[in-house]
């Protein structure tokens, strides 16, 4: 959903496995949705961990801790690999996150996480063990993300850290636009690239 | 600098956002039924068209199932998202090979066996395979459906432009050694993340002495290194392979068209951001053990003492234990990994005059009405039936657990596809990837084999 971007402070959810793939986000069975309806998708967001296969609650899942809540999830390296579909992001979105951090990200996935209003914050692996640390101790403790600023916070620690985003994108996000608004914007050029092209 | 994806990468810059991505134009967009449909609502939400229908073609192959094509989807859910398709691809005025078009079949299989994907293009689909298309030539990538929506509404995308790699493979490939070994020894060595932030050259006397069902192979695994994509630079195969086929240029075109796919290579002089060597001695059939297809090792192995606890309990597989002769329960042959015609004639050519294995589920899959019924004009189903096995009409089938063809839970596949995730192939299922001959070693003994004992 478009939601303008600028400082997001929220305890954090830890997921701290490594290689998270896209089906276990959203598993494909939950991909035949014809519309792109976030709560749906939010609902079965990591269904296979957070449920048994007889439908039950998994009360191991993180997400069924009650310990743990916030806007922002914390996972660890090579998230959102495998898969290109979009519903992963969809349904991180449709749970309720806003911000996803971790030291290492899929291509794809993280620009499906932007084109959804999800911002990925790629951190250096010491803030990201320190940060699993912290919520550890304490499930209370609480992340300050600055989009403007470029910056992110572990407000047990103090121990902040810029993160990386492209002026273009960090527009969008700060002003609530997606790609498609701006490529409406270029028919002229596109057709003297096409003309140019012919020659 | 001066790399071929450089220059097919340059070629299509429309323009570049100050300190942003890069308008990239687009040839080529693939629609299948799965990650199209919220794209066209958003066209339909936007009051806008597509700006070159002519360059956008739809099939669906994901849902569709692998018997009776000819009656109605029974899961009323697959049925919509199939149907819709159909409607969008009217609505928008595009191409669309439905289920019983004989041009169908699964989409990465379908575009370089039309010619729709040619050497220097740059192609899209909402499918993280679409780096199988590389083989021809291309620089072919998957994208989200927000992307997809941007290409349906401006023949462009905005993108990173990613770094450059080049895998460099010389040597002779063992018997017995395919193009999937290979892909599975590369991602064993540098991880389902090794390549993340790339697009790949594959280059080397390997690569060039592959088949082009064996590069569509090698490039449709570059995703799950982590790479966006993969190619390999057109050669006089290449050539061969697409000459006469329905989209591809003809007469004076064609010949246009050859002397400029002469000119797609990587420069003399070419500087790659990061360069691999492998020598193909090295590799030998492979098969996963995990639950990411980085997790593999040589079929005769043993699986490694640090191997993750996590997939071992779900794979329910010890570290330190050989695979060869763990009993299998289901055998795929198919989807856009080894869905083609070589992959049936590897397969054929091993279980014939055996019998399948009496406690052995076999789904043969073609990846597309043209693969089979190429299968049919070389006998290979006669092979095939007279060891057992019978072959099935074309879509993605047991890849992915979206359709009828679903492992149950527990049970062990060795599967030609792709991915060996936790719930991948139906909730539960347990995946070792390999090729279509250590699969069909698989498939006549009942056990994990040493394809090469039996050839």
């Amino acid at each position: 959903m478009k939601q303008k971007f600028d400082i997001i402070q929220s305890s954090c959810v830890p997921l701290p496995l490594e290689n998270v793939d896209t089906d276990q986000i959203i598993p494909a069975r939950f991909l035949k949705a014809t519309t792109r309806d976030e709560k749906f998708f939010g609902d079965n967001l990591f269904r296979d961990w957070r449920y048994r296969p007889d439908g039950s609650r998994n009360e191991q899942f993180v997400l069924n801790d009650p310990r743990y809540g916030g806007c922002i999830l914390v996972a660890g390296k090579n998230f959102g690999s495998g898969s290109s579909r979009e519903h992963a992001a969809w349904a991180i979105a449709g749970y309720g996150f806003r911000v996803v951090i971790s030291s290492f990200f899929a291509d794809i996935h993280k620009n499906n996480e932007l084109n959804n209003f999800v911002l990925p914050v790629v951190v250096s692996e010491a803030f990201l063990a320190e940060l699993f640390a912290s919520i550890a101790a304490d499930p209370n403790m609480q992340v300050r993300v600055d989009v403007p600023n470029q910056t992110v916070t572990n407000l047990a620690t103090g121990r902040s850290e810029r993160f990386e985003i492209n002026a273009y994108k960090k527009y969008c996000l700060v002003n609530a636009l997606d790609d498609i608004d701006y490529l409406l914007q270029q028919k002229d050029k596109i057709e003297q690239y096409e003309q140019k092209r012919a020659q | 600098m001066n790399t071929l994806f450089d220059k097919i990468w340059d070629a299509h810059v429309v323009s570049l956002i100050e300190d942003g991505p890069t308008q990239l134009y687009i040839d080529r967009l693939y629609c299948h039924e799965v990650t199209s449909p919220q794209a066209f609502d958003g066209l339909r939400a936007r009051g806008i068209r597509c700006l070159r229908p002519q360059q956008i073609f739809c099939m669906p192959d994901h849902n569709t199932p692998t018997h009776d094509q000819d009656k109605p989807i029974e899961d009323p859910v697959s049925k919509a998202q199939v149907d819709a398709l159909e409607r969008n691809a009217a609505e928008f005025g595009l191409t669309h090979y439905g289920m019983l078009s004989p041009d169908n079949g699964i989409i990465h299989v379908v575009g370089p066996e039309k010619g729709l994907s040619l050497p220097g293009m740059t192609i899209v689909c909402g499918d993280s395979h679409t780096s199988t298309h590389g083989a021809m030539g291309a620089v072919a990538f998957g994208i989200g459906t927000s992307e997809v929506e941007m290409v349906l509404a401006s023949q462009c995308i905005l993108q990173q432009k990613p770094k450059s790699m080049s895998i460099r493979i010389e040597g002779e490939l063992g018997t017995g050694v395919t193009a999937k070994d290979v892909a599975l020894y590369l991602m064993s060595k540098i991880s389902t993340s090794g390549a993340t932030g790339y697009f790949v050259e594959y280059r080397g006397s390997t690569v060039r002495s592959l088949s082009m069902e064996g590069r569509l192979t090698l490039c449709n695994l570059s995703i799950e290194m982590g790479a966006r994509g993969g190619f390999v630079a057109p050669d006089e195969k290449t050539f061969a392979y697409l000459k006469g086929r329905q989209y591809a240029p003809k007469g004076a075109d064609w010949d246009k068209a050859v002397a400029y796919w002469k000119t797609l290579r990587s420069g003399e002089d070419a500087v790659f951001d990061r360069e691999l060597v492998f020598d193909a001695a090295d590799i030998a059939p492979m098969i996963t053990y995990g639950t990411n297809p980085g997790m593999g090792m040589p079929v005769d192995g043993t699986i490694p003492a640090d191997a993750a606890p996590k997939a071992m309990a779900y794979m329910g597989l010890t570290p330190g234990q050989p695979l060869l002769g763990h009993p299998v329960d289901y055998v795929f042959l198919g989807a856009c990994t080894n869905g083609r015609i070589e992959d049936f004639r590897a397969f054929a050519s091993l279980v014939r005059g055996r019998r399948k294995a009496a406690g052995v589920t076999a789904w043969l899959v073609p990846g597309s009405w043209a693969v089979k019924r190429q299968i049919e004009e070389e006998g290979l189903d006669k092979i095939l039936a007279e060891a057992g096995f019978e072959v099935r009409q074309p879509g993605c089938s047991a890849c992915l657990a979206m359709n009828d063809d679903k492992i149950p839970a527990g049970k062990y596949c060795v599967s030609t596809s792709n991915r060996n995730f936790e719930g991948r192939q139906g909730p539960g299922s347990r995946t070792l990837l390999a090729s279509p001959l250590t699969a069909a070693a698989a498939a006549v003994t009942g056990a994990v084999t040493d394809p090469r004992t039996l050839l």
